[in-house]
């Protein structure tokens, strides 16, 4: 993946699980366009902060598997690819699921 | 386990607006959970909060109940909605307050 290559002094720090998260959602929905955005730094200190740095996601995504998919059932595919990650391993999951052409 | 999914099916059943929640309403314990919290009181509706962190076993229970790894977790009228990420989509795009005046809930 591009953003994982470059000069690692000035990109983006990419963590371990979000690494996990983006490697299983594009096996899984191959996405037209994927951001996993690790916000944890804006939870420090507050509940579900488990200090690893690694506890709050935003994962934003566009794929042509949620064509056609309502919200409930878009969110259960990501959570499903995802398995023991949120809610077990990771405290707080945001999840946006898209289809191409969506509103 | 068929005891706690018959204790959330009464739940469910007899609140027209449940919130499965970390906290209580006025207390809540997670940013999550405050929003969606702040979303029911918006569309001024009647609900009832359960406090998982004070319940074990409804804890683990919903999750395996809704299919559904996260909390907060809204029902309405005993039917699963989804989580906060969910309520807010549905609550910017007026599909939220629609539904409860749909399903006739009772306003707070």
């Amino acid at each position: 993946m591009d953003k994982r290559d470059g000069n690692p002094q000035t990109g983006p720090m990419t963590t371990p699980l979000q690494s996990e998260i983006e490697t299983r959602l594009e096996q899984a929905f191959s996405p037209s366009r994927l951001d996993v955005i690790n916000d944890s730094a804006s939870h420090r200190g507050h509940a579900g902060d488990d200090g690893s740095g690694e506890s709050h996601f935003t994962v934003v995504i566009e794929s042509a598997a949620f064509a056609g998919k309502g919200r409930l059932e878009r969110q259960r595919m990501v959570n499903r690819a995802l398995g023991d990650i949120p809610g077990e391993r990771v405290h707080a999951l945001a999840i946006r699921a898209f289809a191409p052409g969506d509103g | 386990m068929a005891d706690i999914n018959e204790r959330i099916t009464d739940i469910v059943g007899k609140n027209d607006v449940v919130l499965f929640m970390k906290g209580t309403p006025l207390f809540p314990q997670c940013g999550f959970s405050s929003r969606a919290v702040a979303i029911l009181d918006h569309c001024g509706v009647a609900f009832e909060g359960v406090d998982v962190l004070q319940d074990m076993e409804i804890r683990q229970g919903i999750k395996a109940y809704s299919d559904w790894p996260t909390i907060p977790q809204l029902y309405v009228k005993g039917e699963f909605v989804g989580g906060s990420d969910i309520m807010m989509e549905m609550f910017e795009a007026g599909e939220l307050q629609q539904m409860l005046d749909d399903k006739q809930v009772a306003k707070a």
